[in-house]
This record gives structure tokens, sequence and C-alpha cells, in this order.
């Protein structure tokens, strides 16, 4: 019994079949109590007033956009030394909800920064790091379908997302060096030695989960899009060879 | 090491000789530069403002131009295959090639560079430091764009993707380049930020050519 057993497409989608309407329950609560929460329950800011809701969204969506980068990258490390197809079709189907993702996190951010810094864009640290993360999503994608054999594609993809990871790091911290910004320090963590008030901090982390939830559901559904997608493949090459 | 020697040559003498290409990145950086006023405005004390990092992306865009052929064509006529199985191993080949790109690519464009630093009234004091910034930099810029021409070799008109892939990669390498430059033309020490992209650098010149070498790999096989 590992977890391998799961790396067999077959059983894969016996599982994730299962598991999906539960997840997707899940999701749905989880984002219905903490968005719900957070917009109508939790009081306003002393300073930010109601804008600070959408902190609500911002936070968990950039969350994720990173998340779902670092779930690419060992998706692609499996794939490199394991080779389960799951694995490799898992982390294109991540991209996609990863970039959009960092899509959310950019403009609710722009949405945020328009009346409490008052510019919808600056190029602080943290928003050019992820205007560059969101590059990578693209050049990840494009070449996935720039390739046309299935299994050389996750083999170059992989690479790229190996150099791509060491990149985005780096970059991140050349960002620094190259300009101060304007986001506040950290102010979230589990330990909770620093962090925003409870009043805050509960419903944000029922939609955080909320979001790690339908990040799950959306990478399964599109997985088994994939699998599905290269057994439609497979038939049709059998059928024109026949 | 003389296989290694050979493969330079060829390198150099197919970039050198007619139809080889090794000046179209210089050309390149003296038509981008020589675009950037009628953008911005004659104004000299503007164009000082803006003269490093012109210089520095016109570098990096000219650096650019010549790399989709750099396996692509060794492939399309068979050479890339016998270069794979000669004794030679793919890594030292990623690396000659790359640095072949930079002595034809890269090398010109730090030579002319002070030149154009003229034209876009640089402050004097950067003169140095922009030289050598990009002399650090440029070796990076070739051995990155190796990674990126490996992973397309396959694919036709991949020089747009090429650059999707690559660009992002030079952030880096254009951050502490360009602060080094600049912080020479405001009278601050350019040291921390030259002796960055120089350990920037040799990483990338260390590590690029495995990197290179196992892309090339999942392509033949």
């Amino acid at each position: 019994m590992s977890l391998w057993r799961y790396a067999n497409p077959a059983e894969f989608m016996r599982v994730s079949g299962r598991a999906l309407p539960v997840l997707w329950a899940l999701t749905a609560a989880c984002l219905a109590i903490g968005l719900g929460w957070g917009f109508f329950v939790a009081p306003d800011d002393y300073q930010q007033g109601a804008t600070v809701k959408i902190l609500f969204i911002h936070v968990p969506a950039a969350l994720m956009a990173i998340n779902a980068w670092l779930m690419m990258l060992v998706a692609s490390l499996i794939w490199l030394v394991r080779r389960h197809h799951v694995s490799a079709l898992a982390a294109r189907a991540a991209a996609p909800v990863g970039a959009t993702m960092t899509v959310i996190a950019l403009v609710t951010g722009a949405i945020w920064g328009q009346p409490m810094w008052g510019t919808w864009w600056a190029w602080d640290p943290r928003l050019t790091a992820f205007f560059i993360l969101f590059v990578f999503y693209l050049g990840y994608i494009a070449l996935w379908e720039a390739v046309d054999e299935p299994d050389k594609a996750a083999d170059l993809t992989s690479v790229l997302c190996l150099v791509g990871s060491v990149f985005a790091l780096l970059s991140r911290y050349a960002v620094f060096f190259w300009s101060q910004g304007l986001h506040q320090g950290p102010s979230l963590s589990l330990d909770r030695t620093e962090n925003v008030d409870n009043a805050f901090y509960w419903p944000l982390l029922v939609s955080i989960a909320g979001f790690v939830l339908l990040f799950l559901s959306l990478v399964l559904l599109r997985t088994r899009t994939e699998i599905r997608a290269r057994r439609l493949r497979a038939l049709q090459e059998i059928e024109a060879r026949a | 090491m003389s296989a290694g020697a050979a493969v330079l040559g060829r390198e150099l003498r197919l970039a050198l000789r007619s139809g080889g290409g090794a000046g179209l990145g210089l050309a390149f950086f003296l038509i981008t530069v020589l675009l950037v006023p009628f953008g911005v405005g004659p104004e000299p004390e503007k164009l000082a403002t803006v003269a490093v990092g012109t210089l520095w992306i016109a570098a990096l865009l000219a650096c650019l131009l010549s790399l989709d052929r750099l396996f692509q064509a060794d492939q399309e006529d068979g050479t890339l295959d016998i270069l794979a199985l000669s004794p030679l191993p793919l890594e030292t080949l990623v690396a000659l090639k790359a640095a072949a790109h930079w002595l034809t690519t890269g090398l010109p464009l730090v030579a002319a560079a002070p030149l154009l630093g003229i034209t876009l009234n640089l402050p004097a004091p950067a003169f140095p430091w922009l030289v050598a910034s990009l002399a650090v930099g440029t070796p990076g810029l070739s051995f990155l764009g190796a990674i990126g021409a490996a992973l397309t070799i396959g694919i036709r008109r991949g020089g747009l993707l090429l650059s999707l892939l690559v660009l992002p990669l030079y952030i880096p390498s254009l951050i502490f380049g360009a602060s080094a430059a600049t912080a020479a033309a405001e009278g601050r020490d350019p040291g921390p930020a030259i002796l960055l992209l120089a350990g920037l650098t040799l990483g990338i010149v260390a590590l690029a050519p495995f990197v290179g070498a196992a892309a090339i790999r999942l392509n033949l096989r």
C-alpha cells in the first residue's frame, strides 16, 4: 500500500472520480463560509474601511499562485525521476490554474492598491515578482503547447520548470535589491507570533482553505481531462494505423 | 581537448564567414539604441537617465537574436547527432557553443557599448562600470540562451517561444548589471552589484551546460 498506487492512470481515475464531488462540496462550503464571514461579518478596518475585505481573495490567491508552481515543480521531479504519466499531466493541468491565481492576485491587488496606495500599479518588489512569476507560467504553458510528442513535451517542460523555479526565486531576491516596496511585512503565520487581528485571521484561514480545495479540485478535474485526451489520442492513432 | 578546439573553431568559422550573421547582433544593438532617442526625446538629461537601461536591454535583445539557430541548424542537417555520438561530452559541446555565441555576439556588444554610451549622454563615471557590467554579465546571457535553444530545438518557428522562455531568465542579470552602472553614474558604490552579477554569471556558466545537455538528450531520444 503506497502512494505510487495512484500513479496508475486507471487507479487515479477511479479514486479521483470518487473524491471530486466531496472536494467540490468542501470547496463550496469553505469559500461560502470564509468569504461570507469575511465580507459580511468581519469588521471594517479602522484605517482602510471596507476595502480591507479584498484581503480575503487577494491573500489566498497569491498563496496559491506560488504553491501551484511548487506543486508543478514536485510533479515535474516525480515525472523526471519515476516517469509516472499522471504526474506530468498533473503538472500540465496545474499551470493554467496557477497562472489564473497569479492574475487574480495582481488584479485584486490593483483594485486594493488604487484607494490605499493611490495607484493601480507600482514597481513594488512583490508586485514585480508576481508579474515575473506570471511570465514563467506563460512560458511553461507555451512550451507544452509547442511540442507535439507528449513524452518529449513532458520532459522539456519539466526541465523548464526546474530552471524556472531557480530563476523565479533568484528574481524575487534580485528584485528586492532593485527597489523598495509599498507592501507591508509578513503578518500572517500559523504559529501566530505575528498576525493580523483575530477578526480577520479566522475568516482568512477559512478562505485560504477554500482556495486550496478549489485548486485541488480544479487540478484533479483538469488532470482527468488530460488523461482522457491522452486516451483519445492513443485510440485515434490505433485507428489511423488500422 | 583537440576535439573541443575543433568544435570551437568550427563554430567561430561558421559565425564569421559570410552568411554566419556574427555582425547581425551588433547591428541590431546599434539600431535599437538609435531608436531610443526618437521614442524618449533628444534632451541630453533625459537620455542620461535612460542610457544604462537602454544599453543593457538592447544587449539582452541582441543576444537573443541568433540563439534560435544555435542547435537547430546542426539538428536539421544531422550534425548534432554526430556530435552527440562523438566522444566529446554533450555538456562540453553546449559550453563551447555558448562560448562561441558569446565571442561572436556578446563581446562585440561590450566593445560597442561605450561608443553608444556617448550618443546617449551616459554620465562619465559610469563608462568603465557599464563596460565591466556588460563584460561580466553577457557570458551568462549566452549560457542561459543555450538552455532555451536546447529546449526549443525541435520546434519550427521556435524563435518567439525562445524569447518567451529566455527573457524572464535574464531578469536577475539585468537587475544587477544595470544597477552596477547606475550606481556608478549616481556616485554610489557599484561594487556589491557587480560582485553579485559576477557570482550569478559564474553560477550560470557552471550549471547551464548540464541543463542544456540534458535538454538536447531529451530532444534526440
